[in-house]
C-alpha cells in the first residue's frame, strides 16, 4: 500500500503523472491514515465518499494527461471553509448540523484542479486561539513530544487541525487561515511550512469571517516547494469577495531558486522581546547567516511600532468579530435554544448564543461590542486604527528603503502542553502571536518555514515577510533557509 | 478603564450573549484584564493620523445593480432550525 510518509505533493504529482502512483491508491492511503489517528484529533469529520469520487476523476484527467498540478493530492480543509454539503460548523456548537449549500472560492478552485478532499480540520472555535483547545470538538493533539515525555502538546491554533493532519502526514497539504498566526504559528509548532499570502491575494468568499480585514487563507504543507503549489491554486480574484485583488497569480513554484545574491534582508530590531529563549535567539542569528551564505544583504531595521501590534489587533479583530457574528441568532441556521412560553425575540438571540459560543469566543464578541460601544469608539477602536496605519507606515519605510523581506521568528516558543495554559490570563494566550500579528495588520505576506528542533526535540520556526504581492520573492527567500535548514525531523508515530 | 459588573451586564445585552448573574463578576475581571492590556495604546502619538480604512490601497469596485444570484428559497431555509412555507419561523415579535 501507499505511504505517505516522506511523500511530497511535488513528488506525488510527479509519480502519479508516470504512473509510479495511482490516485486512487493515493487516496486510500490517505483515508486509512487518518481514520487510524483518531489519537490526534485532527478531522473534525472525514469525506471518505467524495474523496473517493473525486480521486476517481482525477485518476480519469491523469490517464487522459490533462492533470494540474494538484491532480490526484489528498488534502485537508480547515473547518472554517464552507464545503458544499459537508460538516461546516467552525468548530462552534452555534453552527451544529450546518451543511453549506454552496462551495468557498478557495475550495473550488482546489477542486478544479484536481486536489482530492480527505476531510474537514479541526481548528480554535471560529479561529479564535492559538491552541485548538478553544474547539467544540475538543483540542486536537500534536503528532510531536517533547524527548522522553508522553505529555499531550498542541498543534497550535487556530490551524491546529491542518496542521497536525500535515505534520502526521494524513494527508500531503491543508488550507489553513490565518488572521493573527493561525496559519504561521502552527505550522512552526509542527515542523512544516505554512504561508499567509498578502490581503486580497485569496478570496475570502465561502470562509466562516472572523475579522474581515485581516482574514486571509493560505496553504499548509511539508516544504516550500508544496506551499507554492498550493498558493498557485488557491490564489486569484474572485468578483464574489470586494477585497479579493484583480490581478495576475504568478507561477509561485517556477519562483524557488534560493539564489539571494542582490536581495536584501532586514532584521527588525523590535522583535528581540523581553523573554525571548536563547535558543529562538540564536536561531535567528542562524537564519540571517544561512540567508548571507545563499547571497543576501543583511540589515537591521526599525518597526518602531511592533510592541503596539497586539494591543491594537485585540482591539480592531474582536470589534470585528462583534459584528461579524451577529449573525448567528438562531433563525436562519445553526443551534437554536428553547425558550419559554413567556419569552420572546431577545431571549431566543440571547439563549441561543449562550449555548452555542464557547467561552473564548463570547468574551472577543463582548470586547468587540464594548470598543465599539457609544462612548468608547475613539478611545479604542479609531485609535486602534490609527497604530494600525502606523505599523503599516513602518513596513512601508524599511521597504522603501530597499529592503526585500524581513526575517524574525515566528513563534516567541515551541509548542506547549494542552491544558498549559488554562488557569492563564486570556492575555498570556493572545502572546503567542507576537511575531505574526504585524503582518495580519499591514496586510502583508508572511511564512513560517521550519528551521531546528529545541533541546527538547521540538519544531522551531522562522518567519519571512515579504513584500505586498511579492509572495514569489517571499518564498524564493524561504526556500533558501529550507535548504540551509535542512529539516528533516519527523514525529515519531505514538497515534 | 476597570470593567465593573454593571457595565459587563449592559455589554453582555448589547452583544445578545445571556449572562447568569453570577457569572457576571468574573466576567468583568477578565474583560478588564483584557482591556488594561490595550490601554498601551494610550502611549502612542497618533495626532494627524489616519485611521486604516482599507487594508490594500484600492477601490472597492461596483458592479452593474442587477440581480445576479437568487431563486432558490429552498437553498436559503435548507438550514434553518424553524421554516415554514418558505419562511423562516421566529417567536411573535409584536403584540
Amino acid at each position: 500500500m501507499t505511504d505517505l510518509a516522506g511523500l511530497t505533493i511535488a513528488a506525488a504529482r510527479d509519480g502519479l503523472r508516470s504512473g509510479a502512483l495511482g490516485a486512487v491508491e493515493l487516496t486510500e492511503a490517505s483515508l486509512a491514515a487518518a481514520g487510524d489517528a483518531g489519537a490526534l484529533n485532527a478531522f473534525s469529520a472525514l469525506t471518505p465518499d467524495r474523496a473517493r469520487y473525486q480521486a476517481s476523476l482525477a485518476a480519469a484527467r491523469l490517464r487522459a494527461g490533462d492533470a494540474p498540478d494538484l491532480c490526484g493530492i489528498p488534502l485537508g480543509i480547515k473547518d472554517l471553509f464552507a464545503v458544499e454539503d459537508a460538516p461546516t460548523q467552525a468548530a462552534s456548537r452555534i453552527l451544529e448540523g450546518f451543511r453549506p449549500p454552496y462551495e468557498s472560492t478557495v475550495t473550488a478552485r482546489l477542486w478544479e484542479a484536481g486536489a482530492v478532499c480527505v476531510g474537514k480540520l479541526n481548528m480554535d472555535e471560529f479561529a479564535m486561539g492559538s491552541s485548538t483547545e478553544t474547539s467544540a470538538y475538543g483540542p486536537a493533539v500534536s503528532p510531536w513530544r517533547r524527548t522522553g515525555d508522553p505529555a499531550p502538546l498542541t498543534p497550535g491554533g487556530s490551524s491546529g487541525g491542518s496542521a497536525a493532519a500535515v505534520a502526521a502526514r494524513l494527508v500531503l497539504g491543508a488550507t489553513g487561515t490565518d488572521t493573527g498566526g493561525s496559519i504561521r504559528q502552527p505550522a512552526a509548532f509542527t515542523g512544516i511550512v505554512g504561508v499567509k499570502p498578502t490581503y486580497g491575494r485569496c478570496s475570502r468568499w465561502g470562509i466562516v469571517a472572523f475579522a474581515s480585514s485581516l482574514d486571509q487563507a493560505g496553504p499548509m504543507a511539508a516544504t516550500v516547494r508544496d506551499a507554492a503549489i498550493m498558493l498557485t491554486a488557491m490564489s486569484g480574484h474572485d468578483p464574489r469577495d470586494s477585497t479579493s485583488a484583480p490581478r495576475a497569480v504568478p507561477d509561485f513554484e517556477a519562483s524557488l531558486v534560493g539564489d539571494l545574491r542582490g536581495r536584501r534582508i532586514g532584521i527588525p530590531t523590535e522583535y528581540r522581546v523581553d523573554g525571548m529563549p536563547p535558543e529562538i535567539e540564536a536561531l535567528w542569528h542562524r537564519g540571517a547567516e544561512w540567508l548571507r551564505d545563499a547571497g543576501a544583504e543583511i540589515v537591521d531595521i526599525a518597526l518602531p511600532h511592533t510592541r503596539y501590534a497586539l494591543p491594537a489587533y485585540y482591539v480592531i479583530a474582536p470589534a470585528e468579530a462583534s459584528s461579524n457574528l451577529a449573525r448567528y441568532d438562531g433563525v436562519r441556521y445553526g443551534h437554536r435554544a428553547k425558550i419559554g412560553a413567556n419569552e420572546g425575540i431577545t431571549a431566543l438571540y440571547e439563549r441561543t448564543r449562550a449555548e452555542g459560543f464557547g467561552p473564548e469566543v463570547k468574551r472577543r464578541i463582548m470586547i468587540g461590542t464594548y470598543v465599539l460601544s457609544a462612548g468608547y469608539y475613539d478611545a479604542y477602536y479609531l485609535r486602534a486604527q490609527k497604530v494600525r496605519t502606523l505599523i503599516r507606515r513602518d513596513f512601508e519605510r524599511a521597504f522603501a528603503a530597499g529592503v526585500d523581506a524581513i526575517l524574525t521568528p515566528a513563534t516567541p516558543s515551541a509548542a506547549f502542553p494542552i491544558g498549559a495554559m488554562a488557569g492563564a490570563d486570556p492575555v498570556q494566550m493572545y502572546l503567542n502571536d507576537v511575531f505574526t500579528v504585524t503582518v495580519n495588520l499591514a496586510g502583508l505576506p508572511g511564512v513560517s518555514v521550519p528551521a531546528a528542533l529545541d533541546a527538547d526535540g521540538l519544531p522551531l520556526g522562522l518567519q519571512v515577510i515579504g513584500r505586498p504581492w511579492e509572495e514569489a520573492g517571499m518564498l524564493d527567500v524561504a526556500y533558501a533557509l529550507e535548504k540551509a535548514a535542512g529539516f528533516s525531523a519527523k514525529p515519531e508515530k505514538w497515534w | 478603564m476597570a470593567i465593573d459588573k454593571d457595565t459587563a451586564r449592559r455589554v453582555a445585552h448589547l452583544a445578545r450573549i445571556e449572562v447568569a448573574e453570577a457569572d457576571l463578576g468574573p466576567l468583568a475581571e477578565q474583560l478588564s484584564a483584557i482591556l488594561g492590556f490595550m490601554e498601551q495604546l494610550r502611549e502612542v502619538d497618533v495626532e494627524g493620523v489616519e485611521p486604516m480604512t482599507s487594508v490594500t490601497p484600492m477601490r472597492l469596485p461596483w458592479r452593474e445593480d442587477v440581480v445576479a444570484d437568487g431563486g432558490i428559497p429552498d437553498k436559503v431555509l435548507l438550514n434553518a432550525p424553524d421554516a415554514r412555507v418558505g419562511f423562516f419561523a421566529v417567536p411573535k415579535v409584536v403584540e
